[in-house]
């Protein structure tokens, strides 16, 4: 295991844990944390200190049969939430995603592919397939970009991410990530509004690949 | 302004501790708060009576925080419900070697009101492989117990106001913007907290990987 050098900033972490970060974002933190010791721990001090204002938070009376309504109900059968696992590059959080089916990639050219996780007014999180040596198109955000790599490596302006490393890029940021020699880069990415490009081709095709 | 909700300096880092000497370690079976005797009751025994207990404790301490966002007492009594049968139906999942009672409970608590929310389920990181083998580790218990009741007592010694926006960035009504932007949250504290944990993850986990 490679060491991690591109962590989950804290607010970040915080929103997250505090569960008020939007949900492709929510996505991408929780696969990173899957994957970074550093970042669990980060997360766990987070919840214990949630733990910590809930156990010093001032109370309140609650109704009188509610205790005996929840003690009545400790052996009702009920269907537990499905659970999903860790599957190759992909953390739990992704299968989540995916609800445990295989992953539908649709090309964008040139080798690269993308599987849309999913897209609505939050935003949206997919997965990335980008060939080595290969460029995703140069483009630039309305908002916030997160990346996660999964397998492989890429580079751009800012420096190298390898498995595990989590970009955060802003509206500031044009940059051309490029996937390095090795195996085939995938990663995980989410916005928070659709991306623009620059080049002239790939915006006509935005509307139809929804990238 | 900064509120930092850093605790006494010269306290004994737990862990640090630990590691020197683990022989050191004062006996941790006095320490262990009533919560985590009581929850492990219920892991361990399916102790109805301990289940009982921790209703009593955590009941009107879930129905103030969920009713504090604006939640009426109707539906937070719904929540708890949920949140309280999860505890008994989750039990397995509470290690008190990883987070408190009390962590353990936030959590679901606040993954129960963002489902209800949002109407699809929070995304969750991986759980941690657990070492078959593994002892539980009673001094790891008490790192955790005493970085909780330093927590506790943080908390206790802020301003209104700082407590104010510490309760708030909890209850989940900040945003990510508001958190980076926000210097009267915390984390002063809360940094040295996750050297602590960090330190315990890489105990924990040395040998699995």
């Amino acid at each position: 295991m490679t060491a991690i050098n591109h962590h989950t900033p804290d607010a970040m972490l915080a929103a997250y844990a505090t569960g008020n970060l939007p949900q492709p974002y929510a996505l991408v933190v929780a696969a990173h944390i899957s994957l970074c010791l550093d970042c669990r721990a980060s997360y766990e001090a987070h919840l214990a200190a949630g733990g910590a204002v809930l156990e010093t938070c001032a109370t309140e009376a609650v109704s009188d049969g509610l205790k005996s309504s929840i003690l009545d109900r400790l052996d009702t059968p009920y269907t537990p939430e499905p659970t999903y696992q860790r599957m190759g590059v992909y953390p739990a959080p992704v299968m989540q995603a995916l609800k445990g089916k295989a992953i539908r990639w649709k090309s964008l050219g040139l080798g690269v592919r993308q599987s849309i996780l999913s897209s609505d007014q939050n935003g949206s999180a997919r997965l990335l397939f980008i060939p080595s040596g290969q460029a995703v198109p140069e483009h630039s955000h309305n908002g916030l970009e997160l990346t996660l790599v999964l397998q492989g490596s890429f580079s751009d302006d800012t420096g190298r991410f390898g498995v595990g490393d989590l970009e955060v890029a802003d509206q500031a940021l044009e940059h051309t990530p490029t996937a390095d020699p090795g195996p085939p880069c995938i990663c995980l990415a989410a916005t928070d509004a659709p991306l623009r490009f620059n080049t002239f081709l790939p915006r006509l095709l935005q509307p139809l690949f929804r990238i | 302004m900064i509120a930092s909700l850093d605790t006494d300096p010269t306290r004994r880092d737990p862990v640090a501790g630990l590691q020197k000497d683990i022989t050191q370690l004062p006996e941790p079976s006095s320490e262990i708060t009533p919560q985590t005797t009581l929850m492990l009751a219920v892991r361990d025994h399916r102790d109805r009576a301990a289940f009982a207990a921790l209703f009593d404790h955590f009941a009107p301490r879930l129905k103030g925080f969920i009713m504090r966002s604006g939640t009426g007492s109707a539906q937070a009594e719904e929540i708890i419900q949920d949140v309280m049968l999860t505890v008994w139906r989750k039990s397995a999942q509470f290690d008190p070697a990883r987070a408190q009672v009390s962590a353990w409970i936030y959590q679901i608590a606040r993954n129960r009101q963002i489902d209800i929310i949002r109407k699809e389920r929070r995304p969750l990181p991986d759980e941690l492989g657990e070492d078959p083998g593994a002892e539980p580790d009673a001094s790891q218990i008490m790192a955790i117990e005493q970085e909780a009741g330093q927590l506790k007592l943080a908390l206790a010694r802020l301003k209104p106001d700082q407590r104010d926006i510490i309760e708030k960035a909890y209850l989940g009504e900040l945003t990510h913007q508001e958190i980076s932007t926000q210097t009267g949250l915390p984390l002063g504290t809360i940094k040295s907290r996750i050297r602590l944990g960090l330190e315990r993850l890489r105990h924990e986990l040395k040998g699995l990987r």
